[in-house]
C-alpha cells in the first residue's frame, strides 16, 4: 500500500536546485492523438470503422483489415496485467533520476496489448488493473495502469505523483480570492492539503461577502495583488515568486456587452486588462521562477491553472467583448504553456459555461456553481489533463464546438439575450 | 500444403571473419564494415574487382545504406541487399545470398555485419528504434530491451517455474566458453554465485543477464563449392534455413518465437533431427530468449527448457555445446553483428577453425537469429542447419 506522503523538511538553501529533466517527448503524429485525448481526460484509442478492431500503439492503418479508417474512440481501460518489472537502470536522465521504476504489460480488455507504467499498489501479475491516459512531465500521453479498485493515500504513489500536480504539501498562489469562485477555491485548495495558499485580491475598499472569513484559516496568507497594475504584479513576485509551485490565475472581469450596445473601448480595456494583459503580467513576472524550479523536490513548481470560459472557443455575442478578451487569453496560454514545456509545469485551461455568479444573472440555467467549479479545478490538479470543461453546459458546448464550430456560431449567436 | 522448397545444392558458407569488438569506438560504422569486407577478401582470395555480390546489415551506417558503402569502399556490383533485421540478419543474409549464388545472380556474396559503438550512440539508437518503440515504448522508463526482456522473463518465469539457476547455468557456461575465445570482451570468470548475487537491472534481470553493446563487425562469404575448392578455402554446406516475421501476433505476450512453427521443416529439409545437432548457436542477448530457443528448435518441449537445461552442461565440452564462442553475453553485441556472431562461430566449429574450444567431431551445426523488438517482442527469427563438409549430401 502506498505510504502516505509526509510533509517534506524544509530546504536546504545551499543545496543546488535539481534542474528539471523530462521523459522523452518525440512521437508520431498519430500518436498525439492518444494526447489529444490525455489533454481532456480521456483514454481514447484507435477503433477501425470497418471491422471494429481496438489498436495501439497508434497507427495508420488497421492491423486485421488494413482500412485506414482508424477514429479514436473513449476506452474504459479494463485489463489484465501480464507481466511487469521494476527498472533499476535508464538510459534517460529523467528516469535515471527517479529509478526504481515500476512498468508492465497490460492485456485491455478490449483487446491491445499495452506497456504501462505500474501504479506500486497495483497487485503482482496476473492481476486486475485499470489503465489511464495521463499527460506526463513532457506533456505527452502515457498510460498508467491503477489498481483495480482505489487504495488508501493511492494519489501519494511516487510514479503517478510525476504525473499529477496534486496540491498536497504543496504552495498555491490564487491570484483573485475576493470572487466567489476565489473563496470556494481558497477552500478547496486548502482542504487538498496544500501546505500554503495566498489569496489574492484587489481593491481593498470593497467589500465582498464571505471574504473574511478566509483570515480565520491559518493555511491562508492573504496577499494583495492587482493584475492590472505592473508594478504590484513584479513586486509580488518579487516576494513569493520563488515559492509558488501551483499559480491559479482566476482573474475574470465580466461585463455583458456585444459590440451595439454601449459606446467606446473603456469596457472591452478593462477586459482585455485584467483577463488578457493581466495573464500576461503574471507570465512575465512569475513564469521565470517556476520555470526554474520544475524539478525541486517532492513540492516542485508544478502547475498554472488558467480560468477561462468556454466563451473562449467562440463567441457568446450577448457577452460579446467578455468572449474577445478569453480568446485572447486562451491563446497567450498556448504560448505560455509552451514556454513553461521544458521544465514540466503543466498549464491547465479551465473552460467553464457560465458561472452562477452576478454577471451571469441573467442567463437561464443550468449554471456552474462556485464550489463546484472549485473542485473540478482541484480534481484536475490531481489528474493528468491540460483542458477541463467543467459542468454540463461546457461539456455540451465542447461537444458542439469539436463536432461543428460553424454549426455552435450560429447557435451562439441565435440564442435569447 | 506449400511447394517443396528447393535444396541449396552447392552451395557453401566460407572465411568466417570477425572484427576485433571494443566497448567504444569514435570510428564510424563504415570502419567497421571496411575492415570486415578487407579481412574476407583476404581469407578468400576473392579480389575486390571481382566481387560481385555484398549483403549489409548495420544500425549505425545511416544516413547511408548498402548502396552507400558501394560507392564509400569502391565497389561495383551486380547484387547488393541490405538486411535491417537485428539479430535475425545473419540468418537472413544467409537465405538470400544463398539463393542468390545458386541462381547465378551472383558468383560470390560477401555478407558483412557490423556497428560502431560511441558514448552515446546506444541511447540514441533506443530513442529511435522504431515508432512503435518511439511512440509506446521508450516513453516508459527509457529501459530499452532490457525492460522487454524483463517483461518476457518475469512472464516466462512464472509460467514455467523457471528459476535464476537456470538461466545462471547458460550465462555461466557461455563465460567458460568465452575463455578461451580471442575476441570477448567479457573474460572475469563468472560463478553462479555472482550470477545471482549481481545488481538488479530490470528486475528479474541482473547485470549477467543482459548484453552489452559494443563495436565491432563479423562477415562470412557465400560462393559455389567448386570456387571454393578452387580457392582452397574450407568451408561447410546449408542444409536448410527458416525465416519468420511477426509469428504468432495474438499471443499477449511473447512465450514462443517464429521457430516454433517452422521448426518441422527447418529439420525435414536437412534430413536431420534434433538431435543430430553436435553445436548451437543461440540468439542470447538475454538468456530467456535462449530458453525459447531451446524449445521452439525442438531440443525439448515447451516448457521443458528450465529441465532440459539442468540435464544438460553447455560448454564445449559439454553434452550440448552452445554458443562455444561465449555468445553476445560474453562476447558483446556489436549492434548488427550480433545477428551474425553465433552464426560465424558454427561455420568456424564445422570447418575446424574455432579460434577458442572446439567441439569435437562437430559435424551438424545449428545457428539461430532473433531480432527487433519493435514493441513488445521480437519480431523476426531464423534458423539453418550447416553441415562440415564430409557430412554434405
Amino acid at each position: 500500500m502506498t505510504r502516505p506522503l509526509m510533509r517534506p523538511p524544509r530546504k536546504n538553501p545551499v543545496l543546488r536546485t535539481r534542474v528539471p529533466t523530462l521523459p522523452p517527448a518525440a512521437r508520431s503524429r498519430v500518436t498525439l492523438g492518444l494526447t489529444a485525448g490525455a489533454a481532456r481526460g480521456r483514454f481514447e484509442l484507435q477503433v477501425c470503422r470497418d471491422c471494429g478492431t481496438v489498436q495501439y500503439p497508434p497507427r495508420e492503418a488497421c492491423h486485421v483489415c488494413l482500412s485506414r479508417r482508424l477514429d479514436w474512440r473513449e476506452q474504459n481501460g479494463a485489463a489484465e496485467l501480464l507481466s511487469e518489472t521494476t527498472l533499476w537502470h535508464s538510459n534517460e536522465l529523467f528516469y535515471r533520476e527517479r529509478v526504481p521504476w515500476r512498468l508492465g504489460v497490460a492485456k485491455l480488455d478490449c483487446g491491445p496489448v499495452a506497456v504501462v507504467h505500474l501504479h506500486g499498489d497495483c497487485a503482482p501479475a496476473p492481476s486486475r488493473v485499470r489503465v489511464r491516459a495521463v499527460l506526463d512531465r513532457a506533456g505527452q500521453a502515457t498510460l498508467i495502469a491503477i489498481p483495480d479498485k482505489d487504495t488508501p493515500n493511492m494519489a501519494d504513489d511516487r510514479q503517478l505523483r510525476e504525473m499529477t500536480c496534486d496540491p498536497k504539501f504543496r504552495k498555491v498562489l490564487i491570484t483573485d480570492a475576493k470572487t466567489a469562485l476565489g473563496q470556494a477555491l481558497v477552500e478547496a485548495i486548502v482542504a487538498a492539503g496544500a501546505e500554503l495558499v495566498w489569496a489574492g485580491y484587489a481593491e481593498s475598499w470593497k467589500k465582498t461577502p464571505g471574504f473574511d472569513r478566509l483570515t480565520s484559516n491559518p493555511q491562508v496568507s492573504l496577499l494583495p495583488l492587482d493584475l492590472t497594475d505592473s508594478r504590484a504584479v513584479k513586486d509580488t513576485a518579487g516576494e513569493i515568486g520563488g515559492r509558488v509551485d501551483i499559480l491559479i490565475n482566476t482573474a475574470d472581469h465580466h461585463r455583458n456587452f456585444g459590440i451595439a450596445a454601449r459606446d467606446g473601448v473603456e469596457t472591452a480595456r478593462a477586459e482585455m486588462d485584467a483577463n488578457y494583459f493581466g495573464l500576461l503580467r503574471l507570465a512575465q513576472e512569475f513564469a521565470p521562477a517556476m520555470r526554474a524550479r520544475g524539478a525541486d523536490g517532492q513540492s516542485s513548481a508544478v502547475a498554472w491553472v488558467n480560468l477561462l470560459s468556454i466563451f473562449s472557443l467562440s463567441n457568446f455575442p450577448p457577452h460579446g467583448t467578455y468572449s474577445a478578451s478569453k480568446a485572447a487569453a486562451l491563446s497567450l496560454s498556448q504560448c505560455l504553456r509552451a514556454e513553461l514545456a521544458p521544465a514540466g509545469v503543466r498549464v491547465i485551461n479551465v473552460f467553464p459555461g457560465p458561472i452562477d455568479d452576478e454577471w451571469n444573472q441573467a442567463l437561464p440555467p443550468p449554471k456552474i456553481a462556485p464550489a463546484r467549479l472549485a473542485s473540478d479545478i482541484v480534481d484536475a490538479l490531481r489528474g493528468g489533463a491540460e483542458d477541463v470543461f467543467p459542468g454540463d453546459i461546457a461539456q455540451d458546448w465542447l461537444a458542439r464546438w469539436r463536432d461543428n464550430p460553424k454549426a455552435l456560431e450560429r447557435e451562439l449567436a441565435a440564442m435569447p439575450r | 500444403m506449400s511447394r517443396q522448397r528447393a535444396a541449396y545444392d552447392d552451395v557453401v558458407v566460407t572465411a568466417p571473419v570477425t572484427v576485433p569488438y571494443v566497448r567504444y569506438s569514435i570510428r564510424g560504422a563504415h570502419w567497421f564494415l571496411a575492415g570486415a569486407l578487407d579481412e574476407l577478401l583476404k581469407r578468400t582470395g576473392v579480389s575486390k574487382n571481382k566481387l560481385d555480390g555484398l549483403c549489409v546489415s548495420s544500425f549505425t551506417l545511416a544516413p547511408d545504406s548498402a548502396v552507400g558503402l558501394t560507392q564509400h569502399l569502391g565497389l561495383t556490383l551486380r547484387w547488393l541487399d541490405h538486411i535491417p533485421m537485428g539479430g535475425a540478419c545473419g540468418i537472413v543474409a544467409l537465405r538470400r545470398a544463398a539463393r542468390a549464388v545458386q541462381s547465378g545472380d551472383a558468383d560470390a556474396v560477401a555478407c558483412i555485419a557490423g556497428d560502431t559503438n560511441h558514448t552515446d550512440s546506444f541511447r540514441l539508437n533506443l530513442a529511435t528504434f522504431s515508432q512503435f518503440a518511439r511512440d509506446a515504448v521508450y516513453p516508459y522508463g527509457s529501459g530499452g530491451a532490457n525492460a522487454s526482456f524483463a517483461f518476457l522473463t518475469g512472464y516466462y518465469m512464472r509460467t514455467y517455474g523457471a528459476t535464476p539457476e537456470d538461466f545462471g547455468k547458460l550465462c555461466v557456461a557461455q563465460r567458460a566458453n568465452a575463455q578461451s575465445f580471442p575476441y570477448a570482451l567479457l573474460k572475469k570468470p563468472l560463478t553462479l554465485e555472482e550470477y545471482l548475487s549481481a545488481r538488479l537491472i530490470a528486475d528479474p534481470l541482473r547485470l549477467f543477464d543482459c548484453v552489452m553493446p559494443c563495436a565491432g563487425a563479423d562477415a562470412f562469404m557465400v560462393l559455389r563449392r567448386a570456387q571454393a575448392e578452387a580457392l582452397g578455402l574450407p568451408y561447410a554446406g546449408i542444409l536448410s534455413t527458416i525465416e519468420r516475421h511477426n509469428a504468432f501476433p495474438d499471443d499477449p505476450i511473447q512465450y514462443r518465437g517464429g521457430w516454433a512453427l517452422d521448426c518441422d521443416e527447418l529439420y525435414a529439409q536437412a534430413g536431420v533431427g534434433p538431435q543430430d545437432v553436435d553445436v548451437l548457436a543461440t540468439y542470447d542477448d538475454y538468456p530467456v530468449i535462449s530458453m525459447m530457443q531451446l524449445e521452439d528448435l525442438g531440443f525439448c518441449k515447451k516448457g521443458e527448457g528450465p529441465d532440459f537445461v539442468q540435464r544438460n552442461s553447455f560448454t564445449v565440452d559439454g553434452s550440448f555445446p552452445v554458443n562455444t564462442s561465449g555468445g553476445q553475453l560474453s562476447a558483446g553485441q556489436a549492434g548488427a553483428a550480433g545477428g551474425f556472431l553465433g552464426l560465424v562461430e558454427i561455420i568456424r566449429q564445422l570447418t575446424g577453425q574455432a579460434l577458442g574450444g572446439a567441439v569435437a567431431q562437430a559435424r551438424i551445426g545449428m545457428a539461430s537469429g532473433f531480432g527487433m523488438i519493435n514493441y513488445d517482442r521480437g519480431l523476426c527469427s531464423g534458423a539453418a542447419i550447416l553441415a562440415a563438409r564430409g557430412s554434405m549430401p
